[in-house]
C-alpha cells in the first residue's frame, strides 16, 4: 500500500493552519459524535452486543480460511466467480484483466475502500478505461483529483462552498449553492453513467459464508445501481469481512450503522448472492469476487489480530482529538485516524508509517467507541514496543535514562533536586533557559508553553 | 494506647513523579484528606516513578524494572493511594499486562495482581471507602473541572470528584466537555503543535464558561493547562483537586512564578 506518512509532521502543521479545514471539520465532526451519542443511547444492551460482536469476529479470524472456503464454496454454487489476490498489484490486474477480456471501457464504481488501498482507479485509467466513481463523495474527491480523507464520509474535509466552486468549474451548469441543487447536479450526471457502464464494481460490508452472498449498505443506493445495471458486477473487499451467518451479519450491521452515522439502519441495504438467473427480467450476467490479502494474513497471526475485527465505521475517527485537529490527509495514508495508526504501519512500509502510532495522546475515546471492543490504545502502544526495540538509544533516549535514574531512591531525588533548581533559575534568568532550548523536547515544550515552576513548598521531605 | 492504633486503618500514599518535583502542597493536602477520613498516613520512603513514561513511549524492559520495584516497594501496606489517575492506572490496568505478554512471568503477574486490587485513586476512595466530612462552603471564584482521560476512561472515575467538591466545599464545579487536553505525556513533546492546539480548545471552553479556576485529579494535565494559559496570559488559576478540597488554594496558583 502506497503511503505519504512519513509526512505528518509537515502535512498536520500545515493542516492546523487551515482555517477553512477547521470550520468543514468541527462542523462534520460534532455532527457524528452528537448523532451516535443519540442511537447508542437507544441501545439498551450496546455493551453486550460489542462483546458479542468482538467474539464473532474473533472466533471467524481464528478461522478464517475455514470461512474463506466456505464462502468461495458457497458463492460458486450460486454461480459466481471468486479470485484471491494476494497484493494490490495481482488485485488490480485481476480486474484489468477481467475488464479487458469482456471489452469493458466504462466502469461505475461503489466506495470501496480496498479499491483506494490498491490505487486500482489510477491502474485501470493507465489501462485506458473510464472510471466513475457514484459515492456522492468519491465523485468530488474524483473531479478535485483529492485522496479520501475519512472511511465513511470521503469528502468531509470540503466545506459546501468548495464544493459548489468545483462544481461549477468542471460541470460548467451555472454556479449553485444549495446543498439540495448540487446534490441534483451530480445526481443527474451519475445517473447517464449508470446506463453507460459495462462494469460495475463495488465493496462489500460483510461476505456471508453460509451462503455465499454479501451485503451492501448505503445511503444513497449508488452501490445497488452499480450492482444491478450493468452486465459484470465486480466486488472488491478483503478477506476479513468473511463472517458466518446472516443472523451474525445483522447483528454487525445494526453496530455499523449506529456507530457510523447514528441511524438505526441505512437507507439500503442489499443482500447479494447470485447474478441474474434465466427467468430474472435484469441484473448483471456475471457476479465476481476479488478478495484481497496485501498482508491481512500476517496480521492475522500476529498480536495485532485484533485490528482485523474492524467493521469500518469510523466511530474512531470522529472521537479521536487529533484527527479533528489535523483531519485525515495528515495521515498520508488510506486509513487514517486511530485504525490508520494501527493499520498503516501493518499493511504498508513499518518505517514510513511510524510516526502514526506515536500521534497519539493515549486518551481512549477510539477504543471507547469501537463498537467491535478494538483494544486501539494498547495496539498503538505494542507498535510503539516494536519500534523502540529496534531503534534501541536512537529515540527515547531520554525516557529510558529517567526510567534507569528512577531505579534508584538516591539518584532519582538528586535528580529531582537538581531539575527543582534549574527550573526556577531556567524562569528567573532567560538566558539559562535559552541555553537549554538547544535539546528539542525543552524547546518543543516552550515554544507553546510557559516551563513549570517548582513549588516553594518544604512541607515534605523524601528520606 | 496500642489497641486505639490498630484500630486506625492505614494507607500507603505513592506521590507520584509531578507531585513531588512541582507540587508537594499535593502530599499535604492528601495527607490531610486520608485523616480527616480516619486512615493513618504513611509514605514508603524510597517511591519513585511507577514507570509510565516508559511503557507509554514502548520502552516495555526499563518499565518492566520499575513495576517490579514498585510492587515490592508496596507489598508490605494493606492500602495504596494515589493523588493521580493516569498512575494508578499504571498500577491497576497496566502492571498485570506488563507481566503477563511474552515475558509471561506468573509470580510476578500474581504479585501485581495483588497490588492493583488493594491500589486506588485518591478522590475515588475518599468517595467509595469513607464518608467525606461535609464542609462549609468556600468562597469561590467560578470553578471548572478536567476530567482527566485515565480517570474517566481508565478508572471510570467520573462523578466522585464533583462529589467531593459538592459535599466537602459546597461548589457545583462546571466540568468542562470530556476530551482531552493534549498533555499525553511524551506527545505534549513530540506533537507540540498538536497538543497545544487541544490544550487552547480546552482553555477557550474554560474562558467561556466563565470560569476562572481550573482544577482536575492528575498533575500532567494541570501542567500542560497551566503551563499554555500562562504563555497565552489568560485569567485563570489551577490546582489539583486535593488541594482544592483541603481548602489550600489560597497557595499560589499552579504555574505562577
Amino acid at each position: 500500500m502506497q503511503i505519504t506518512s512519513d509526512q505528518f509532521n509537515r502535512l498536520s502543521a500545515a493542516a492546523l493552519s487551515n482555517e477553512q479545514l477547521r470550520t468543514a471539520f468541527s462542523r462534520a465532526s460534532s455532527g457524528f459524535i452528537d448523532k451516535r451519542k443519540a442511537a447508542i443511547a437507544r441501545i439498551t444492551n450496546f455493551d453486550e452486543l460489542r462483546t458479542s460482536a468482538a467474539a464473532i469476529k474473533d472466533h471467524t479470524l481464528a478461522q478464517l480460511d475455514y470461512y474463506l472456503e466456505q464462502f468461495s464454496e458457497q458463492a460458486r454454487a450460486n454461480g459466481a466467480q471468486v479470485h484471491l489476490a494476494r497484493d494490490g498489484e495481482e488485485l488490480n490486474s485481476l480486474v484489468i484483466d477481467l475488464a479487458k477480456r469482456h471489452n469493458v471501457r466504462q466502469i461505475n464504481k461503489g466506495k470501496s475502500m480496498v479499491s483506494e488501498e490498491t490505487r486500482l482507479n489510477q491502474a485501470l485509467r493507465q489501462a485506458n478505461m473510464e472510471v466513475t466513481e457514484t459515492d456522492l463523495g468519491e465523485y468530488i474527491l474524483q473531479l478535485a483529483e483529492e485522496q479520501p480523507s475519512h472511511i465513511i464520509a470521503p469528502a468531509i474535509h470540503k466545506t459546501r462552498e468548495e464544493i459548489a466552486a468545483l462544481f461549477h468549474k468542471r460541470h460548467g451548469k451555472g454556479y449553485k449553492e444549495e446543498a439540495a441543487e448540487l446534490v441534483e447536479e451530480a445526481r443527474r450526471i451519475l445517473r447517464k453513467t449508470y446506463l453507460s457502464a459495462t462494469m460495475g464494481i463495488t465493496g462489500a460490508n460483510f461476505l456471508i459464508a453460509e451462503n455465499g452472498a454479501m451485503m451492501l449498505v448505503t445511503n444513497e443506493g449508488n452501490g445497488d445501481l452499480c450492482a444491478s445495471l450493468p452486465p459484470i458486477h465486480l466486488v472488491v473487499t478483503g478477506i476479513e469481512k468473511v463472517i458466518p451467518s446472516m443472523k451474525d451479519a445483522f447483528a454487525l450491521l445494526r453496530l455499523l450503522t449506529n456507530s457510523a452515522t447514528g441511524q438505526a439502519i441505512t437507507s439500503y441495504v442489499t443482500v447479494i448472492r447470485a447474478p441474474a438467473r434465466k427467468d430474472d427480467s435484469d441484473g448483471p450476467t456475471q457476479l465476481h469476487y476479488i478478495l484481497l490479502d496485501n498482508g491481512r494474513s500476517k496480521i492475522r497471526q500476529s498480536k495485532y489480530r485484533s485490528i482485523l475485527r474492524c467493521i469500518r465505521c469510523g466511530a474512531c475517527l470522529n472521537h479521536c482529538p487529533v484527527y479533528s485537529a489535523v483531519g485525515g490527509h495528515s495521515y498520508g495514508s488510506v486509513y487514517p485516524g486511530p485504525l490508520g495508526a494501527v493499520l498503516t504501519p501493518l499493511l504498508a512500509d513499518r518505517k514510513k508509517a511510524a510516526e502514526l502510532p506515536n500521534a497519539s495522546s493515549f486518551c481512549g475515546r477510539c477504543e471507547q467507541v469501537c463498537p467491535v471492543a478494538i483494544p486501539l490504545v494498547e495496539l498503538m502502544r505494542q507498535l510503539r514496543n516494536d519500534q523502540h526495540k529496534e531503534n534501541s538509544l536512537g529515540q527515547g533516549w531520554g525516557i529510558a535514562i529517567y526510567m534507569k535514574i528512577a531505579r534508584s531512591s538516591f539518584s532519582y531525588r538528586l535528580f529531582i533536586a537538581a531539575l527543582r533548581v534549574w527550573l526556577r533559575l531556567a524562569n528567573r534568568f532567560p538566558p539559562i533557559l535559552a541555553i537549554a532550548k538547544v535539546l528539542p523536547p525543552l524547546r518543543a515544550w516552550t515554544e507553546w508553553r510557559q516551563l513549570p515552576q517548582p513549588q516553594n513548598n518544604d512541607s515534605y521531605r523524601f528520606k | 494506647m496500642v489497641a486505639q492504633q490498630a484500630i486506625i486503618p492505614r494507607v500507603a500514599l505513592f506521590v507520584t513523579c509531578i507531585v513531588e518535583l512541582l507540587r508537594p502542597s499535593v502530599i499535604t493536602a492528601s495527607i490531610k484528606l486520608l485523616t480527616d477520613a480516619h486512615y493513618r498516613v504513611v509514605i514508603p520512603p524510597r517511591q519513585t516513578c511507577c514507570g509510565q513514561p516508559g511503557y507509554n513511549s514502548g520502552n516495555r524492559a526499563a518499565a518492566r524494572s520499575l513495576a517490579a520495584r514498585t510492587i515490592r516497594l508496596l507489598q508490605p501496606y494493606e492500602r495504596v493511594i494515589l493523588p493521580s489517575g493516569s498512575c494508578a492506572a499504571m498500577i491497576i490496568n497496566h502492571y498485570p499486562k506488563l507481566f503477563s505478554d511474552e515475558t509471561a512471568d506468573e509470580a510476578m503477574k500474581e504479585q501485581a495482581e495483588r497490588l492493583a486490587a488493594k491500589t486506588h485513586e485518591l478522590t475515588s476512595f475518599l468517595v467509595h471507602s469513607s464518608s467525606p466530612k461535609t464542609g462549609k462552603a468556600t468562597a469561590t471564584s467560578s470553578l471548572g473541572y478536567h476530567h482527566s482521560c485515565s480517570c474517566l476512561r481508565e478508572l471510570n472515575i467520573k462523578d466522585e470528584p464533583l462529589q467531593l467538591l459538592q459535599r466537602r466545599c459546597r461548589i457545583d464545579a462546571k466540568p468542562l466537555k470530556e476530551t482531552c487536553c493534549g498533555f499525553g505525556g511524551v506527545f505534549c513533546i513530540k506533537y507540540p503543535r498538536i497538543s497545544t492546539r487541544m490544550a487552547d480548545d480546552k482553555l477557550n471552553e474554560a474562558l467561556n464558561l466563565g470560569v476562572t479556576t481550573l482544577t482536575s485529579a492528575d498533575m500532567g494535565c494541570l501542567v500542560q493547562l497551566a503551563g499554555r494559559a500562562r504563555k497565552c496570559r489568560h485569567p485563570l488559576s489551577f490546582y489539583h483537586i486535593s488541594e482544592v478540597l483541603s481548602g489550600q488554594w489560597r497557595e499560589p496558583s499552579l504555574g505562577s512564578i
